[in-house]
């Protein structure tokens, strides 16, 4: 299995989950407001979605913006924490590779 | 009114109690966070769109962090400075007298705003080390900070075959976070043996009388995991971690005081993901640009243990948090690893001082009280909880241990060895180790031990630019931060906060 939300029914913090659609490489995925975009996409069961130089697979590690491994586009801005971004409703996010070949260079800002 | 310009890094335990008595002071407060919410990672807030009926239930101490942060950020002298960060701090030189000019990016798009305080207050936090091991790079391992974010602050469970491992009590909340999200814990994974543990907590048990609050929590984590019959093993460690693209099983060890494995006592376990803490590393990159002297952690952290390896360097404060820097204060973890309690007695003492409160305060006696207790069980845990020397011994040569720049164990070991490379610079320009987008938050600490150059230099938490700032938004000029508040007349007294 993979990461998923608390059911809204079971949760004893009792939320509401208003839905929203994110675009990942043009593929759209479903989130709740307030959500990260690093939790819409692991709910959503992407553990991954960035390349790390070897193009060895990266995701989430630290969770609160320290580790970098979780870098994405979003609506053409480079280098967007995923852990840190809320999903906005339409946002479009291009993944990242740091691989050499790859489409996108992938060079983060320092 | 002491009419003075307060700006607080950081708003969690330690920045609000700063905010709050800094404002109950009579000044003027500006509180910087690079969260939505306040509460940074030990109050770690549902979104607002949740609209949650009972957060409460998810963190302990919630009803008095609500009080207090309702009461900060709804007065009227407090600016509060969502999603913003500081991206560097600037000595000022005609002034050598004044604390330095703060540069911030605030909000999104990101605005570029200098603040002029007459005293800062640092209170940036900690977050997780993490050793390396073969396979910690691969998806699906988390530090445990991550898991307890992502289960705190939206809901959302890393997996469903968890195993927590590491060294520290932290394992125990975010085991019990897990539990409470529906996953399965199938082990807490200690790495720290009974006597070693038993030892540090056991010496001198009066001085843990006072911290009797953070025991219960401790208790009521013990009693979940007991609840749910999760098996916590001590002198056992994560020496691997396997799968194709992403975990699929780790490959537990028992491991000796000094974390040697002992060899034949691998186990393989079957996991979706798996959380990993070997303690705190502070984030120490303001307090180095802002000229703070550097310390050693407190007496009997890992220093002082025959088995464990270097301990971190913390920020240097005095009995009221002054650092060496004029007009410069630091509370929490970046003075040490203390929890939450400290570091709000710490916020507070730091924040009515720089306010220009009177130190002769009574209610400042509470407060250094309450701060220097914690600080003894901050030494305690960290003599409890020390990282085994022998560590190194999980690592293969392809280890990954720069996970950025993919440095491995052999290409460190190699550059360590090089009469050419000994300086910290050239042996990262040699192995790329540290020159990838984290700057070394996650690597540095390791790279620094396993060339065992630490000492209590700025080491790798020199980053002038403390955030990644893009060359269009540093060519704008910066805009001018929203009007000031108009202070108040009337001085209070600091305030101290319970925990329940």
């Amino acid at each position: 299995m993979s990461p998923r939300l608390v059911p809204v029914g079971s949760d004893p913090a009792g939320r509401r989950d208003l839905p929203l659609t994110i675009t990942v490489d043009g593929e759209p995925l479903t989130g709740v407001a307030g959500q990260s975009l690093a939790g819409v996409l692991l709910a959503a069961g992407r553990p991954a979605w960035r390349r790390a130089p070897s193009g060895a697979p990266r995701g989430v590690f630290c969770g609160i913006g320290v580790c970098f491994d979780c870098l994405v586009t979003v609506n053409d801005e480079r280098d967007v924490r995923a852990c840190r971004r809320r999903a906005r409703d339409g946002d479009a996010v291009t993944t990242q590779s740091r691989a050499p070949g790859d489409e996108q260079d992938g060079r983060p800002a320092r | 009114m002491t009419g003075r310009h307060v700006v607080v890094v950081g708003a969690g335990p330690a920045g609000l109690a700063a905010a709050d008595a800094a404002l109950a002071a009579g000044a003027e407060v500006t509180l910087i966070d690079s969260a939505e919410r306040p509460g940074g990672q030990y109050h770690r807030m549902l979104p607002e769109a949740y609209e949650a009926t009972d957060p409460a239930v998810l963190q302990h101490g919630y009803r008095s962090f609500d009080r207090r942060s309702r009461r900060v950020l709804g007065h009227p002298r407090c600016s509060w400075w969502a999603e913003s960060s500081v991206w560097a701090l600037e000595r000022r030189d005609a002034e050598a007298d004044g604390p330095p000019l703060v540069h911030v990016l605030r909000g999104t798009p990101r605005r570029r705003h200098v603040l002029e305080p007459d005293a800062l207050v640092l209170a940036v936090g900690a977050h997780d080390r993490v050793l390396p091991f073969p396979g910690w790079d691969l998806p699906g391992v988390y530090t445990a900070g991550a898991a307890q974010a992502l289960a705190k602050g939206e809901r959302l469970v890393v997996g469903d075959r968890v195993v927590v491992a590491g060294t520290g009590p932290f394992l125990l909340p975010v085991a019990t976070s897990l539990l409470d999200a529906g996953s399965r814990v199938l082990a807490v994974l200690e790495a720290g043996r009974p006597g070693s543990v038993a030892r540090g907590w056991l010496r001198r048990p009066w001085e843990l009388t006072s911290q009797l609050g953070k025991s219960g929590e401790l208790l009521s984590y013990s009693a979940a995991l007991g609840r749910h019959r999760v098996s916590y093993r001590m002198g056992t460690a994560v020496v691997e971690a396997r799968g194709d693209g992403r975990v699929e099983e780790i490959v537990s060890a028992r491991v000796r005081a000094d974390w040697s494995v002992v060899p034949g006592t691998e186990r393989v376990i079957a996991v979706d993901a798996l959380c990993v803490g070997h303690g705190f590393t502070p984030q120490l990159e303001l307090p180095v640009a802002a000229g703070c002297e550097l310390r050693r952690g407190p007496v009997g952290s890992t220093a002082g243990s025959a088995a464990g390896s270097p301990a971190d360097p913390f920020v240097a404060v005095d009995d009221d948090q002054r650092t060496s820097r004029p007009g410069v204060y630091a509370a929490g973890e970046i003075t040490g690893v203390a929890g939450a309690p400290a570091a709000r007695a710490e916020g507070g003492v730091a924040g009515w001082i720089a306010a220009g409160g009177d130190p002769g305060s009574r209610a400042l006696v509470t407060l250094r009280r309450n701060r220097d207790q914690g600080r003894a069980f901050a030494a305690r845990l960290a003599l409890a909880h020390p990282v085994g020397r022998a560590w190194p011994g999980w690592l293969r040569p392809d280890t990954v241990i720069c996970r950025c720049e993919e440095t491995t164990y052999a290409a460190v070991c190699r550059s360590a060895g090089d009469p050419t490379s000994t300086e910290p610079r050239v042996a990262k320009l040699a192995t790329r180790a540290g020159l990838g987008p984290c700057q070394a938050r996650v690597c540095g600490p390791t790279v620094a031990e396993l060339r065992r150059s630490t000492d209590t230099g700025p080491g790798p938490h020199h980053r002038p630019v403390a955030e990644p700032i893009r060359l269009g938004e540093l060519a704008r000029p910066p805009e001018p931060p929203p009007g000031p508040a108009t202070p108040s007349t009337h001085p209070d007294s600091p305030t101290e906060e319970s925990t329940s």
